[in-house]
């Protein structure tokens, strides 16, 4: 078994001592900022981007560390869910439906352990899902010219819409945002510089990592600033934790939910631009289809938080797999990563498997540590991390702002990568007080060039003839699926979201 | 609290990074860490120190943005006057200088040093490609430039583009602009496009393709080398060989301020020339595929303008500057 003596191998290159400290400091870090309200996966993931670089690590370690946060905020994002109904994150806006409730019950123990519980099971299952997936898209990936490579681009933003955005409107416009930004620079097919007003600086284009900081981490500091005096801790303290460990009928009770969810989120994270919101809305909304029978659902049903916990954590895995073995991202924070692997000067890819076998396989081996070190810190922690929630944030946002400053600073040298920082985060500022999506911004940012590249590459190479874009079955059938993707949503999603609201106004609203 | 741990851990580092000794020789990469610059600079100051022609650890800080254009405009605008100041280089700066690509610079702003070796390019095609040398592939571009479509890992008009140019223009192919060149995100994606079939040949260097050789997917027709290259690579053909006069060496060396002093100038002249002369740099070369390329001095400024002139006559051939 070839794959297997390929993970052992990982694991050599993961337990090390060095490694082990990242990936427990990666999946402590991970948790806390996915309990805070606000700070999700991505963001997580990308303020901690400038400490990878300033330790010095390398590209295997640095992984380790960024997925651990990534593997971590997916299970913190349950707990500001549970305790406070506001989703730490937002996949973890369904565990809100039902975690509450069971937390207002009396069993917020039981709902945090529970979610725990389906939250390994879900990434548990998602690992190996992309360790026996990955190489079968690796042999695929050779398949793909760059007409293949465009639909796939395409697919990614006519999915990217669906039904985890509100508007999909919207979700198009900030797209198309970051696909203009994305044209900043030298243009490689002519090697005539775009949009650069002769600043040497725009010559290489916008730095991902600086766009990420300042869309994500500033603009949550200017929405901090403008309502300065909310605070998340009045709530908590009040809570009455309860059982730190759910009673084994309700952990069999919800086995079979946690099976199905997790191959459901699997799903979604594989697909590009579906990633873990979505993974944990059709979890949620299948389940509650599949099983509830009592109409017990959105009232405190375990089931109901099981669902969405595993949906969301395996498509977190899932959405590995095309970053990966295809270089596209399946989520915003895989977006993240996927900016992280090139900085790093690795190329994901068909080759990352051959070129980097050490870097794929010691991250997936990571996982497995990872998954488990989280499970283990997650049970009996439950009421420590809830404790974080009660830090005030006017001590928590001038430490994010001041790590985002010294970390973009740390990683140019350069003051004017600061300014285009903040002028990200006061466009990020801007973009939220106006429901605007931000993880398109960045999906077209990071995948503008290349999308935008390998449709003149497709049509130079066959002379200037368009038809080579559908030529091929496999081009083909990506456009059908884009096609069906960006269409699906709009009948299906319409009947959906209205339940959604209708459940939501029974909850009373979800702030943001 | 962890999370103020962190940002202490960032912040201390900052300040080491921060206090460093300023009377130090110093090498600026002009990009991240882990690319050629950034391999120039450390590695030759590395070697240096370990030959005892410097004293202490040489200062490699890391300065990226716009392909190198970002630390030219420092050392000619701020650091003029610095005789501890050395900047790695390569072919891809003389591209860039000729190309006008770093704004309102030129290569007589600053004091070419010395080269440390070279990459030659080669000219590829998968291992089932019925063409089997130079000539052919060049014979297929004359009779119809549109079947063939080559692919490298610059931007049009970078080097990659060049070296082919170089060699078509060398084959007698009048109109340079006809060869359909594609432009991939660094030599891997190239020669992964390669496999797959979507192109017929591949320009690039010699590291870039030697994995791909090793595990028999593509084939090399040419190399663009005065002659055979050492080694394992002594099998593959020179262009000039098989009757196409086009050299292409991806050069690697250095630059320093133009406000450096005479003395200083000969002094690390000096310190370059006696480094490429040891046996200890011979291994680096071997063990980097880097073949060599002996100039220091007045030798290498010669060569640099030369080499300037050489690319601005090409990208005003094909159109990228006028």
């Amino acid at each position: 078994m070839e794959t297997f003596a390929s993970l052992a191998d990982g694991f050599a290159i993961a337990l090390t001592w060095q490694n082990l400290m990242l990936a427990l400091l990666g999946c402590f870090l991970g948790t806390i900022m996915g309990a805070l309200p606000g700070l999700g996966p991505s963001n997580g993931v990308a303020i901690l981007i400038p400490l990878a670089f300033t330790l010095g690590l390398g590209a295997t370690p640095s992984l380790i560390l960024l997925t651990s946060v990534y593997y971590g905020a997916m299970y913190g994002g349950r707990i500001s869910s549970i305790l406070l109904n506001i989703p730490g994150d937002e996949p973890a806006m369904m565990t809100c439906l039902d975690g509450h409730p069971m937390a207002k019950k009396g069993f917020a123990g039981e709902a945090l352990s529970l979610s725990g519980i389906a939250s390994f099971v879900g990434a548990f299952l998602a690992t190996w899902g992309l360790i026996f997936l990955a190489p079968q898209l690796v042999k695929i990936a050779l398949l793909f010219g760059p007409a293949e490579y465009f639909a796939l681009f395409a697919l990614a933003f006519m999915t990217l819409g669906g039904v985890s955005s509100t508007n999909q409107a919207k979700s198009a416009f900030a797209a198309a945002l970051g696909l203009g930004l994305a044209t900043i620079g030298v243009d490689t097919q002519t090697g005539v510089p775009r949009f650069t007003f002769g600043e040497v600086h725009l010559y290489d284009g916008l730095d991902f990592l600086v766009a990420i900081v300042g869309l994500f981490a500033l603009s949550e500091v200017f929405i901090f600033l403008e309502h300065r005096h909310g605070g998340s801790d009045a709530e908590g303290r009040k809570l009455n934790i309860g059982r730190l460990y759910p009673p084994m009928s309700m952990v069999r009770k919800c086995t079979p939910t946690m099976l199905r969810t997790s191959f459901l989120g699997f799903i979604a994270g594989v697909l590009p631009g579906a990633g873990a919101s979505l993974g944990s809305f059709i979890s949620y909304s299948m389940e509650k289809r599949l099983v509830d029978k009592e109409n017990t659902f959105g009232t405190g049903d375990p089931r109901g938080v099981a669902a969405p916990e595993a949906g969301n954590n395996a498509a977190a895995g899932g959405a590995l797999v095309p970053m990966l073995a295809l270089g596209v991202p399946g989520s915003g924070t895989t977006a993240v990563l996927l900016a992280v692997l090139l900085a790093l000067n690795i190329t994901p890819g068909p080759l990352l498997f051959t070129q980097n076998p050490d870097v794929v396989w010691g991250l997936i081996a990571a996982l497995f540590i990872a998954n488990f070190m989280l499970l283990a810190m997650n049970i009996p922690m439950v009421g420590l991390f809830t404790r974080v929630l009660m830090v005030p944030s006017r001590i928590l946002m001038p430490i994010v702002a001041m790590v985002s400053f010294v970390g973009i600073y740390g990683i140019s040298g350069s003051s004017f990568d600061l300014l285009v920082m903040i002028g990200f985060g006061v466009m990020g500022w801007v973009l939220r007080k106006l429901d605007v999506p931000l993880v398109p911004i960045i999906l077209g940012t990071l995948l503008g060039n290349s999308m935008e590249n390998n449709l003149r590459r497709a049509v130079t190479i066959d002379n200037g003839n368009w038809w080579t874009l559908i030529d091929s079955p496999l081009s083909i059938a990506l456009w059908a699926i884009a096609i069906i993707g960006f269409v699906l949503p709009l009948i299906v999603g319409a009947r959906v979201k209205a339940k959604m609201h209708q459940r939501r106004d029974e909850e009373g609203a979800i702030s943001d | 609290m962890k999370l103020f741990g962190t940002s202490g851990a960032v912040a201390a580092a900052m300040f080491a990074l921060s206090g460093v000794a300023a009377s130090a020789q110093e090498c600026i990469a002009p990009a991240n860490p882990g690319g050629g610059w950034d391999f120039t600079c450390r590695q030759v100051g590395k070697s240096l120190q370990d030959l005892g022609l410097i004293d202490q650890t040489m200062q490699v800080v890391n300065l990226a943005g716009g392909g190198g254009g970002v630390a030219f405009a420092e050392v000619v605008n701020k650091r003029g006057e610095d005789n501890e100041l050395i900047v790695a280089a390569s072919a891809a700066t003389a591209t860039r200088l000729a190309q006008g690509a770093y704004p309102g610079n030129t290569m007589d702003q600053v004091r070419w040093l010395a080269a440390i070796g070279a990459d030659y390019g080669v000219v590829a095609v998968a291992a089932d490609s019925p063409v089997n040398t130079l000539p052919e592939l060049l014979d297929q571009i004359k009779a119809d430039p549109a079947s063939v479509s080559v692919a490298g890992g610059s931007a049009v008009g970078g080097w990659d583009h060049l070296k082919v140019l170089i060699a078509a223009n060398a084959y007698g192919i009048e109109d340079v602009r006809s060869v359909k060149y594609i432009a991939f995100d660094g030599g891997g994606e190239a020669v992964t496009q390669l496999l797959a079939g979507s192109v017929q040949a591949f320009t690039g260097d010699i590291s870039e393709a030697k994995g791909f050789v090793d595990s028999g997917d593509i084939k090399v027709i040419a190399v663009l080398a005065p002659e055979r290259l050492p080694g394992e690579f002594a099998d593959f053909p020179t262009a000039k060989e098989q009757g196409v006069d086009a050299i292409g060496a991806n050069w690697r060396g250095f630059y320093a301020p133009g406000g450096m002093t005479d003395e200083a100038y000969g002094d690390w002249v000096g310190k370059i020339g006696d480094l490429y002369a040891s046996d200890e740099w011979k291994e680096v070369m071997a063990a980097n595929g880097l073949a060599p390329l002996d100039l220091q001095g007045a030798d290498f400024q010669n060569f640099v303008a030369e080499s300037v002139g050489q690319i601005q006559t090409i990208s005003k051939e094909i159109g990228i500057i006028k």
